[in-house]
């Protein structure tokens, strides 16, 4: 593991005023590569995409686009289809990220702890994070499978009734995708927890025991104030990537049954590539980022707030 | 820290717990891949096959243009990952060690990148890709693939650059090294693990990706391996699921074999950059 010690150099650059030009030509020159694929491929595109909302871009057409203001945004509001996926998809996120990191927290401090079975569980954390989210997509898919699945086999072994198709349940199938969603991301979160809580000082914690505080008081006052900031950071970024995310059920489901595991990503990708509404799908893609960005700024506010007050 | 009888045992099962939940989905994709047909439709399934076959591999291969679409992936993950390490390397550098405008300006496109959906994006460069004629065509994947993978390949980088003592480069200088030379014969070896790590991360990320290859490919020869895998799934959403299995299990074999070598350097990578910035 890299271990980064902090050098801090405050300053040093000032002084050196006459050598500026100079070096900042350097700067560009190493800076360049990299920023035109970005401005190109990256920011390009993302304001094109801005402005399509803006338009009523079809695939297929020969008339030319046509700048139609906030047209798309106004049918967008009375699309009920469009709002459902946007609740499942808010449902979806939360499903998983909240699961994803309480479990993740609670591994993260078992693996933390001087445990026998402490590299396999490592290990066995690599697969999740390595496969390709379409084969465990497949891979749940032979696990929930009806007939051939392991998961029905089990519930019958146990006696706990004669099993379902839990992917093609109308109220089963949302729940089951949520579960591949906290598996898949949980390994994840819990390397990055792992990180953060080999960064908190152990002699706190030797203090602390010293003082006689129990595991409970310990965790709550000594590790979880330096354990959160990575965990705000990893939970907002966990929600973002969940609400965003699309193979995954693409894979389980395609978003059925009738529209129940339908993500607004899925939604989205449907208008765009299958019925070619460009314009109608990139104002989607917008509200989107808008929504959940807002959600996102109200979770950082409060939390940190709250951390003030604590 | 002195843990109590029953407070070990908890933890030991809970551990157990997370075990068997990581690892049982896994378990059963590969003993549903050994299985022959007769077994996969039996009424009871078992754990382990009881005539293991590679049947289901030799089906794979036939159903499904496999190895061509493996071929794609691997050519398209290559070149991603070696161009986005070339080109994000400099940059990463650059925001590591000066707190110019512009070194500020790329971090918070890192940040921002991360939370647009790819709809957003996907649609004007489709329609970019189509006037340039490099829809259907893995040279315009890469390009895409490039610019999806740089945000955390600067992330990994910048930590590893950190992790470099400025004051080696300042010896250097001192001893009348210029600036490149500095760069090339000092820093460059030691920041040489850390870009094999990130360039291997990009390959995985490139390897595994799937939504740009569905877009943007439409044709089974140019397909990468996650887009011909879904082809094993029916329209119905029927599936043989012998060859499917057969063909996932391969299909995650690379990735799984790269992350277990480079793991402790991408966690590290990871730390390294959000602790810092």
């Amino acid at each position: 593991m890299t271990v980064v010690t902090a050098t801090k150099r405050p300053a040093r650059d000032a002084p050196r005023a006459g050598n500026r030009r100079t070096s900042d030509r350097g700067a560009w020159f190493l800076v360049l590569p990299a920023l035109i694929p970005i401005l190109v491929l990256s920011v390009g595109p993302l304001l094109y995409g801005i402005l399509l909302a803006f338009t009523d871009a079809q695939s297929g057409r020969t008339r030319a686009t046509q700048w139609i203001g906030g047209l798309n945004f106004q049918d967008l509001l009375h699309d009920t289809l469009f709002w459902e996926s946007f609740r499942i998809g808010l449902v979806w996120a939360v499903g998983v990220t909240v699961p994803q990191f309480l479990l993740a927290l609670g591994l993260a401090l078992l693996l933390d702890q001087d445990l026998k079975l402490r590299w396999l569980a490592r290990a066995l954390a690599i697969i999740p994070w390595a496969m390709p989210e379409v084969v465990v997509g497949v891979m749940w898919r032979l696990v929930y499978n009806p007939d051939a699945g392991v998961l029905n086999e089990t519930l019958r072994t146990f006696g706990l009734g004669d099993g379902r198709d839990w992917l093609s349940g109308l109220s089963t199938a949302l729940p089951a995708v949520i579960v591949v969603g906290v598996w898949a991301g949980m390994p994840q979160t819990t390397v990055t927890l792992l990180a953060g809580l080999q960064n908190t000082p152990r002699e706190l914690h030797e203090a602390a025991a010293m003082d006689g505080a129990g595991a409970w008081r310990r965790f709550r006052t000594v590790t979880w104030p330096a354990l959160r900031p990575v965990a705000l950071a990893i939970t907002a970024l966990n929600f973002i990537w969940n609400f965003n995310s699309f193979a995954l059920v693409y894979v389980l489901t395609s978003g059925g049954p009738g529209g129940r595991t339908r993500l607004p990503m899925l939604f989205a990708y449907e208008e765009a590539f299958r019925y070619g509404q460009f314009g109608y799908a990139a104002a989607m893609g917008l509200v989107m980022v808008a929504v959940v960005s807002l959600l996102l700024a109200l979770f950082l506010v409060g939390r940190l707030k709250a951390g003030d007050e604590a | 820290m002195r843990t109590s009888t029953t407070g070990r045992v908890g933890q030991y099962a809970a551990l157990l717990g997370y075990l068997v939940f990581l690892a049982f989905p896994f378990l059963w994709l590969v003993s549903t891949a050994f299985k022959s047909p007769r077994e996969l439709g039996s009424l009871h399934p078992t754990w382990i096959p009881r005539h293991p076959t590679l049947d289901n591999f030799r089906q794979a291969f036939d159903e499904q243009p496999l190895l061509r679409a493996a071929g794609n992936s691997l050519l398209a993950a290559l070149a991603a990952a070696v161009i986005a390490v070339l080109i994000a390397t400099p940059l990463a550098y650059v925001m590591a060690r000066r707190r110019t405008r512009l070194a500020k300006a790329a971090t918070g496109w890192v940040v921002v990148s991360q939370a647009f959906p790819l709809v957003l994006v996907i649609i004007p460069l489709f329609l970019v890709l189509k006037e340039l004629r490099l829809i259907n065509s893995l040279a315009g994947l890469v390009m895409v693939y490039v610019v999806w993978a740089l945000p955390f390949a600067l992330w990994m980088l910048v930590g590893y650059v950190r992790a470099v003592p400025t004051e080696l480069e300042e010896a250097a200088a001192v001893d009348g090294a210029g600036r490149l030379r500095t760069l090339v014969s000092v820093t460059a070896p030691l920041l040489a693990p850390g870009i094999v790590a990130t360039a291997l991360f990009a390959f995985i990320t490139a390897w595994n990706e799937f939504f740009f290859a569905l877009v943007l490919l439409k044709t089974p020869e140019k397909q990468t391996l996650p887009v011909v895998l879904t082809h094993f799934i029916g329209a119905e959403g029927v599936a043989d699921l012998g060859p499917l299995a057969a063909a996932a299990f391969l299909a995650t074999l690379p990735s799984l074999i790269i992350f277990a070598i480079i793991q402790r350097r991408i966690t590290g990578g990871m730390l390294a950059g959000a602790v810092k910035s």
